[in-house]
């Protein structure tokens, strides 16, 4: 076992000794095919207990998106996200020439699942902030790819905004049934639908 | 041969547990086989996955229990503390606290429940006792005010006092048991803790089996539909019993144990009540071994009677003795 693997293993047994991180499927199987799950977003703690919730051969394929400026800032944090979670760096600084999607497009290409925050930043209430476009751009271009909506319940009291050290609470990861992007629908009213699945997985899972 | 039981040496006694131990438990195993042979109906078929389901629940416990007694009291204290951690979890997952108890909480999992078991596992018993009702129940509400929020503060405070005192300090008294020093009765300290959980578990099974078999009027209804005092009585007894048959490897005379067995039973059922309620409160439907929603998997349903019982147990030996 490499040291990223351990490291990997280790992470994933410390978040479900603290969370339990408990994934519920419904609607959808966990099975390695490839697939964009997007995620209501409050805390930083999201992406490792999607992560951890995973069955242990999805979360090899399975990426998630990470800023470059702060995740590449220190050898540590680039450590972690290049080698254990192998995270796609997008910048958050615009240029005229880059179309800022264009990693994500790369990571489909090559077959990888990504694990996607479509509210852009994390909120603190409960109910999730309107979805950016990004997941409907990544809909229309890879059609084969399955959406998967998934809701985050409880984390928002194990790390509320500004702590560093986690609380131990129970955590569930709901995951539902794939979504897609109906012919010639429009931006707003799929992204409206989109926010609504994974809103709804939340009535599941209470 | 009463006299003759206790008249063995430690290691065959522990022998001897051993058999009995593992014997009843294969025996009901067996016995469960058996019976799924047989088909039976629909309604009986639920009874009998819930009855599997703890029959396993069972076996881990007792192998957990025996492997932890065959390296030591550390490593026994190790795994107390590791499933106060866990009943905590879940028991702060059922509370509705608030941002403002972060600082409060970290101190509950983090600080209080390791030093409450390095105390019982170092024989502080001065400290050990009152660290939580007295330093904790101090110290834990003024970090709540450092988070600066006023809603509901004395219902959160009192939520996670509560909680600390079941999970941790109830709990902590079960391995702090292993080492009471009892005039003639060295090395024997484990013995204590498995005549608690012993009888503590034959009062739980045998209220559970009373309640399904009686009938009688619930005590608490809007509780608890099966709880009633005849059921109750006869778990006590139970546990009673269950406790004269193991006077032998304790320190007490048969009808003492007998006695202590009942009120560890009774207090322990008891508990399983309260956490009940508790569970109500927080507006949890399901009772026992099926995992909710929350992820919660009903440990603390199982822990409960023992965290009621422990101290009970140990704070009236501890004074009955003078130890």
């Amino acid at each position: 076992m490499t040291r990223p693997e351990a490291a990997g293993l280790l992470l994933a047994f410390l978040a479900r000794l603290i969370t339990g991180a408990q994934g519920h499927w419904y609607g959808s199987p966990p099975k390695a095919e490839q697939r964009i799950y997007f995620a209501n977003h409050q805390s930083h703690f999201d992406w490792v207990l999607i992560w951890a919730a995973l069955p242990r051969d999805l979360r090899a394929q399975t990426r998630p998106i990470a800023a470059r400026d702060y995740w590449t800032a220190s050898p540590f944090k680039h450590w972690l996200t290049r080698e254990v979670f192998n995270a796609v760096y997008v910048s958050r600084v615009r240029t005229e020439d880059e179309d800022p999607l264009e990693p994500l497009a790369d990571a489909l290409r090559n077959g990888d699942s990504l694990v996607i925050f479509p509210e852009g930043t994390r909120g603190n209430k409960g109910e999730p902030q309107a979805f950016k476009a990004g997941l409907y751009h990544l809909a229309e271009q890879f059609p084969d790819v399955q959406l998967i909506p998934a809701w985050i319940d409880n984390v928002q009291r194990v790390m509320p905004k500004g702590e560093v050290v986690p609380v131990p609470i129970l955590c569930t990861v709901t995951f539902g049934a794939p979504l897609k992007l109906e012919p010639g629908e429009d931006k707003r009213v799929f992204l409206a639908r989109a926010r609504d699945a994974v809103v709804a997985l939340s009535k599941v899972a209470a | 041969m009463g006299s003759w039981l206790r008249s063995l040496t430690v290691s065959q006694q522990i022998a001897l547990l051993f058999v009995i131990v593992f014997g009843v438990l294969s025996f009901a195993t067996v016995a469960a086989f058996a019976k799924s042979l047989r088909s039976m109906p629909e309604d009986k078929q639920a009874s009998y996955d819930a009855m599997r389901h703890d029959l396993r629940a069972l076996w881990v416990g007792t192998v957990l229990f025996w492997i932890a007694w065959a390296t030591g009291a550390f490593v026994s204290t190790l795994l107390f503390a590791v499933v106060s951690f866990l009943a905590l979890r879940e028991f702060i997952t059922l509370t509705h606290t608030r941002r403002g108890d972060h600082r409060a909480l970290l101190a509950a999992f983090f600080f209080v429940l390791p030093v409450q078991y390095f105390l019982a596992g170092g024989q502080y018993f001065d400290l050990f006792s009152v660290f939580i009702p007295v330093y904790a129940f101090a110290a834990l509400p003024i970090l709540a005010v450092f988070g600066n929020d006023p809603t509901r503060f004395l219902e959160r405070a009192a939520k996670i006092q509560w909680g600390t005192m079941v999970c941790v300090y109830g709990m902590s008294h079960a391995p702090a048991l292993l080492l009471l020093e009892f005039p003639n009765y060295e090395d024997r300290g484990a013995f204590l803790v498995l005549y608690l959980v012993v009888v503590v578990v034959s009062a739980q099974v045998a209220q559970q089996s009373a309640t399904q078999r009686l009938r009688a009027r619930p005590a608490a209804r809007q509780i608890s539909r099966s709880f009633s005092w005849r059921a109750w009585l006869l778990g006590s007894l139970a546990g009673g019993l269950a406790g004269g048959l193991l006077y032998w490897i304790t320190p007490f005379k048969a009808p003492q144990a007998v006695f202590i067995g009942f009120v560890a039973g009774g207090c322990g059922t008891m508990g399983a009540l309260v956490m009940q309620a508790l569970k109500r409160d927080a507006g949890v439907r399901h009772w026992g071994s099926r995992a909710s929603v929350t992820g919660a998997v009903g440990l603390l349903d199982r822990v409960a009677p023992l965290c009621f019982a422990a101290p009970v147990f140990f704070h009236s030996v501890h004074w009955y003795f003078g130890v």
